[in-house]
């Protein structure tokens, strides 16, 4: 936790943005922050908000480097920021710290591609012919 | 008598979204038997046929209370009856929600889509009786936020914990965007003290059950409403056979661990 800072951010503040460069992390301990993407022509577009006790931003460990998507504060937001340069070299240092490091953004990596798959198959569509529980 | 429906008159009616009405139903001469949280009634939409529908709310006296979403041919002439309308009914079928198996626990209750109309009387009945629970936990996804039931009670929901997430955000939505297992991080729970409940959608409810168990809740704590072909209601026809169930009669409701291994066969 040395290596982390307390950061306050407000609502509506963008965190970074697709494409830039990803030196940074964050482990938001309060309120909300909406992942997004931009769309040519239809503006962003969020496609996951994340919360309290969650890892924001996992570009930082592998090239390129870059943000993947956009990141922006619903509410004010309170989290742990990290400097991936420093993080890295400490996990370089340190293996059995780096391979726990890695294991648990591989978990919140693996949980993302999970939830995303999921909901390409449509999650809470017609539930089938019928349209009612138990055919609920 | 299962097999005779009932005629029930339309009383009530209110569009719920743009595809989902809620009916409120009163008997013309004789009632159905008194329903639980959970069971469904066989709904005949005169001359177009019938389907099974959950009640969702259990209403005072012999009224039923039914939310159907119109995606076929029956479910649309449902919603598309007028107070005065007519309905057949048959009933009530099913296993229930067990909320007395839940008593000093807390709670999930744990919605999908449509999934929500099912769990609201178990809501009811927990709000009844407050101190016979732990903590109440109602999380619901929703494909948008058009698509969200019961939209004006959640504030009565919040004061437990209420939460929601939908998959497209419309413009102008501030609330959450994600699976609905993404809500069980900010739930208020002791996974070994806790009992859920779900229903949705197939695919939601396995990955709900997994995420539960995942995080320690064992999986006969963790309830889960099936959806098959129901015809007659009886456990005659077989049309509803999942493995050694017949859901119309051995569910809708049962026990993760007992659906757990017919959810993931690939062939029945």
């Amino acid at each position: 936790m040395a290596l982390a800072r307390e950061v306050a951010l407000p609502g509506g503040t963008r965190i970074f943005e697709e494409g830039e460069k990803a030196d940074r992390f964050w482990v938001i301990r309060s309120g909300t922050v909406a992942l997004d993407v931009h769309m040519p022509g239809r503006g962003r577009a969020v496609v996951e908000t994340i919360g309290a006790g969650s890892l924001l931003g996992w570009s930082w460990l592998c090239p390129p480097r870059q943000w993947h998507l956009a990141a922006e504060t619903r509410d004010p937001v309170r989290a742990w920021e990290f400097d991936a340069a420093a993080v890295h070299d400490l996990c370089a240092e340190d293996t059995a710290l780096g391979l726990s490091l890695v294991t648990a953004v591989a978990e919140t990596i693996g949980d993302r591609l999970r939830a995303t798959r999921t909901r390409l198959l449509d999650l809470y569509g017609p539930p089938g012919p019928q349209g009612s529980w138990p055919v609920p | 008598m299962t097999l005779t429906p009932r005629s029930y008159r339309v009383v009530d009616r209110r569009d719920e979204t743009h595809d989902t009405v809620t009916l409120v139903l009163e008997p013309a001469a004789n009632a159905v038997k008194p329903f639980a949280p959970g069971q469904f009634a066989m709904l005949y939409a005169f001359g177009v046929g019938e389907i099974p529908v959950s009640v969702s709310r259990l209403a005072d006296g012999h009224r039923l209370t039914h939310t159907v979403r119109a995606v076929g041919a029956v479910s649309r002439a449902l919603c598309g009856l007028r107070t005065g309308g007519w309905v057949g009914v048959r009933g009530p079928f099913g296993t229930a929600w067990d909320s007395a198996a839940a008593h000093g626990n807390d709670l999930l209750v744990i919605a999908g889509g449509i999934g929500l109309a099912p769990l609201r009387p178990l809501v009811d009945a927990v709000l009844a009786e407050p101190h016979a629970f732990g903590r109440l936990n109602v999380l619901a996804g929703s494909r948008t936020p058009a698509d969200l039931l019961y939209q004006d009670e959640f504030p009565a929901w919040e004061k437990p914990f209420a939460a929601v997430t939908v998959d497209r955000p419309a413009n102008g939505w501030t609330g959450r965007v994600g699976v609905v297992t993404t809500l069980l991080r900010e739930a208020r729970f002791t996974p070994s003290d806790t009992v859920a409940f779900v229903c949705g959608p197939e695919v939601m409810m396995r990955a709900t059950a997994r995420a539960l168990i995942h995080q320690g809740v064992r999986p006969d704590r963790i309830r889960v409403s099936l959806e098959r072909n129901m015809r007659c209601a009886t456990g005659h026809c077989g049309h509803c056979q999942l493995g050694p169930l017949l859901l119309c009669r051995d569910g809708p409701v049962v026990g993760y661990d007992q659906a757990e291994p017919l959810l993931t066969v690939r062939e029945l």
